[in-house]
């Protein structure tokens, strides 16, 4: 019998990845590009549907209908939705987000104000999250039915059962008002934030980390004074959520078989559960936290107002409340690519922990 | 325990390390004693351009950071004081008014302070035409003739206006933010594309006033930092620090705490729950807004006299300002807010069933129904419930419309409500800026598009007409006065507008703060004087 070969110009062996991986990352790019749009139309028809007249709010109520339609042809607001639409992607895509018809400030500039303070308190409070989640949601796995478990099942319901402003008010009335425990609302003592205004470079916006680049570390600690209050509660919120379900993930590796025959052979529990389980926890949990994440990102709106915390969920709503719609845009924008990357970063964690999604 | 040992104590050494860090920095938390930290809610500023800044929380900075020619005296704000002119004079013909300024004294950048860097302040506000120009506009300046309307010549200002108005109706418009004097030289270094350095004084300052601006941070705060050496005489507070804080519990509780002097926008349930407390105390004034029902006159049941009289006794404009707003709003009748030339201070109206229903019985109305359109804002909510209630015991009926503000406002503006609750806030420190909309009305037609309250009610003042333009004309102060008292008086009983509340202020600070002036009804507030 004669062999048979292989045709000479059989395709690339199946094992090279780099066509896979350019369509996958093409694909991902493709789909970012997608959902960025798409957010963009929503939130620009739903602007541009409310019945409330943007003009009004910007002329007041003293204004001359020949003053209204000035500022409208200004604003570009008589022509057709399609091409405003248009104008404000083309814009949007040139780093343009208009200017804010409240403040007269460039979005752009008061966005990356307002996002820097978003960013320093969501990542703290994510931080404690994971910390106290995270350990708590396995104690509870671990112990199924014990007091253990019980008491972090009510401690997660409280924390997502609790208004968060009536939270927020307590914390600040019980560690501000009457322990002295931490700083005050605002992300630092008026004495400070006068320093800070002229003695710090803001290169991060974010004030802990400016402070600590500066070396002024009196001014650090009031920072830290000031954001851990905050922090913890949205901390407290987001430990809830992730420790219920770390909770679930864990009870249900634990059942698996391989977890059985690593008990058989004699493994130490904490290394069938921090090392064995875990593994297969984390990807499912990587989802949960970076979700968790993304909310907080998008600016707790209460807790920023009960804390005087200028960061971009109150920018946004109270744009929203004066009808603001470049500010709301440009707001939502930052929010929506904030979620599109902590999606992406997510995708690439799932390929670092779970072998089978490279 | 159910924790590990382990965890438990790595949780008990961070709870401490926490503690640790953060207890001493906040013990720390306590304002200087030349620093006034005040906490607001300063969203509403959309510039701090004097010529373009129209907001309240704006025009406070502005009165900080710059001078007029002539001002008012923050703690008694009745009449025009000198600022930057020492004294001024008007001509035979009531067209021509000048001004002698003061010498010595100088701008922040060092400049000193000429009749020419006056001049161009007004000029630049009428040429660069943002919202309060209108104010200088009524003078028959306009962009194109303003170069010759406002001259300088050595040490004097001269202005010219189109008619021979009142003389005071000038004096108080020149006492608004938008007369203020910026340094020329400054600003024109700062212009940009022709704008006369507009974008530049939006977060900057070039004034003569007791303060600079030093930094504004939109949604955030702003603060101040005293001249040395200023011509009034050194402000005590060296710095005054603007915070931020929309939420007023969250301004209470640091009022408590000792870490802002001052908290200007407290509820006034957090006012009652501070009475009593020996480190604060609560500072009463009015503001200028005023709160009003109006009816649209296109529906003829409102044009019945007595109808509109039984409406006037059919709201407990006492028990509302008591219970409701307590405190927020207190009783007021009449058009000019208190504290303006002319206002009328008497509340002739009160809530009385009996008188409601006689004049109703004698309108010959039957079973009115009334739709009031209300804005979806709390107060105005239960003020709304208040009214519908107490209109339903004299036998009015009322359907509440609410909806969001700026949606009613434009049905208000197109003549579609049939009644409405409304609040207006007079736009510069002279009675015309209120007689001008709530009793002037040239023309009824829908088409006519004039704009004023009077018109949005398709309401004809008639005689009120004439009355409200002899009265911007007439040159002596006091005879000015009566005549707005005799139009106020003749509106508030034949118009269709029931004006009953003015804005309360109540400032609430830590007892050691002294000598804080809000500015009322029609100044803006005063930290040069302030104590602590």
């Amino acid at each position: 019998m004669t062999p048979v070969s292989a045709p000479a110009s059989a395709a690339p062996p199946a094992s090279s990845p780099w066509p896979a991986r350019l369509r996958g990352l093409l694909g991902t790019l493709f789909s970012l590009a997608a959902t960025l749009l798409g957010l963009m139309f929503v939130t620009f028809i739903i602007g541009r549907v409310v019945p409330i007249d943007p003009v009004l709010a910007i002329v007041g109520e003293r204004a001359t209908e020949a003053q209204i339609a000035a500022v409208r042809a200004d604003l570009g607001l008589d022509l057709p939705l399609w091409q405003q639409f248009f104008i404000f992607v083309g814009n949007a895509l040139q780093g343009d987000l208009g200017t804010s018809i409240r403040t007269g400030e460039p979005v752009l500039e008061a966005v990356s104000r307002a996002f820097p303070a978003t960013l320093e308190l969501a990542t703290l409070a994510t931080i404690f999250g994971v910390i106290a989640g995270v350990p708590a949601g396995v104690l509870a796995a671990t112990r199924p039915g014990t007091l253990a478990d019980h008491i972090v099942r009510l401690v997660g319901l409280m924390g997502y059962s609790m208004p968060v402003f009536w939270l927020g008010l307590i914390g600040l009335l019980l560690f501000y008002g009457i322990l002295d425990w931490v700083g005050g609302p605002g992300r630092l003592d008026a004495m400070f934030e006068m320093q800070f205004q002229f003695e710090v470079t803001p290169y991060t916006g974010m004030i802990l980390l400016d402070t600590a680049l500066a070396g002024k570390w009196d001014m650090f600690a009031n920072a830290l004074s000031h954001i851990i209050l905050p922090a913890a509660l949205l901390g407290y919120v987001s430990m809830a959520y992730i420790s219920r379900m770390t909770r679930s993930f864990m009870m249900n590796e634990l059942s698996q078989e391989y977890i059985t025959t690593a008990r058989v052979k004699g493994m130490p529990e904490w290394r069938v559960i921090w090392v064995h389980a875990m593994r297969n926890v984390l990807v499912p949990l990587i989802t949960v936290i970076a979700l968790s994440y993304a909310y907080l990102l998008e600016g707790s709106v209460l807790t920023e107002t009960i804390f005087a915390w200028p960061g971009l969920g109150s920018y946004i709503t109270d744009a929203l409340m004066v009808n603001d719609m470049p500010a709301v845009l440009g707001g939502t924008i930052v929010v929506g690519v904030a979620f599109v990357t902590l999606n992406l970063l997510s995708d690439l964690l799932y390929k670092l922990v779970d072998p089978r999604a490279r | 325990m159910f924790m590990e040992p382990t965890l438990r104590r790595a949780g008990m050494a961070a709870a401490a390390a926490l503690m640790l860090t953060a207890a001493p920095a906040a013990l720390l938390a306590e304002t200087p004693a030349d620093t006034l930290v005040i906490a607001d809610a300063i969203d509403d500023i959309v510039s701090l351009d004097p010529h373009e800044a129209y907001e309240f929380s704006g025009l406070d900075v502005v009165n900080n950071v710059y001078d007029g020619l002539i001002e008012l005296d923050p703690s008694q704000p009745t009449g025009p004081q000198p600022g930057l002119a020492e004294s001024w004079s008007v001509s035979e013909d009531g067209m021509t008014f000048t001004f002698k300024m003061k010498s010595g004294i100088t701008f922040s950048s060092g400049n000193p302070v000429t009749a020419a860097d006056a001049a161009f302040s007004l000029q630049r506000a009428v040429k660069i035409n943002k919202s309060p120009a209108f104010i200088l506009n009524q003078f028959g300046w306009t962009a194109e003739n303003v170069e010759q309307m406002v001259t300088a010549e050595g040490d004097t200002v001269t202005l010219k206006t189109d008619k021979a108005y009142a003389p005071t109706f000038l004096y108080n418009c020149l006492t608004a933010g938008v007369a203020s004097v910026v340094d020329m030289k400054v600003v024109m270094e700062h212009d940009a594309n022709g704008d006369m350095g507009n974008e530049w004084l939006k977060t900057n300052s070039a004034g003569t006033g007791a303060y600079i601006l030093r930094s504004y941070k939109p949604n955030e705060g702003y603060i101040l930092q005293a001249r040395e050496g200023h011509w009034r005489g050194d402000a005590p507070m060296k710095s005054v620090f603007m915070r931020h804080v929309p939420e007023a519990a969250t301004q209470r509780l640091l009022l408590e705490k000792g870490d802002i002097d001052i908290a200007r926008e407290l509820t006034p349930v957090d006012i009652e729950g501070i009475t009593g407390n020996a480190d604060l105390k609560i500072q009463k004034d009015v503001g200028g807004q005023i709160f009003y029902l109006s009816f649209n006159q296109k529906n003829e049941l409102y044009k019945n006299q007595k109808f509109l009289e039984a409406m006037r006794y059919a709201i407990d404009y006492k028990g509302l300002a008591e219970t409701v707003l307590k405190g927020s709003m207190v009783p007021h009748q009449a058009f000019l807010p208190n504290g303006y030339l002319g206002a009328l201070e008497d509340t002739p109206f009160s809530f009385d069933v009996e008188k409601a229903k006689a004049a109703l019985a004698e309108s010959g109305v039957t079973d009115p129904k009334i739709v009031m359109d209300v804005r979806n804002a709390t107060d105005r909510m239960e003020m709304a419930q208040s009214i519908q209630n107490t209109f339903g015991q004299v036998g009015i009926t009322v359907e509440l419309n609410i909806g969001e503000g700026a949606e009613q406002l434009k049905r208000y503006r197109a003549r579609q409500h049939d009644a409405t609750l409304q609040s207006w806030g007079p736009d510069y420190p002279d009675p015309q800026t209120n007689a001008g909309s709530f009793a002037w009305n040239d023309n009824n037609a829908d088409d006519a598009g004039t704009g004023t309250l009077a018109w949005r009610n398709a309401y004809d003042p008639g005689p009120l007409n004439d009355l409200t333009a002899a009265a911007v004309m007439e040159r002596d102060g006091e005879k000015r006065a009566a005549m707005y008292r005799d139009l106020q008086e003749q509106h508030r009983t034949t118009s269709p507008f029931i004006v009953m509340f003015q804005i309360g202020y109540n400032s609430a600070m830590r007892s050691n703060v002294n000598a804080f002036y809000t500015g009322g009804a029609i100044d803006s507030a005063a930290y040069w004087l302030v104590t602590k």
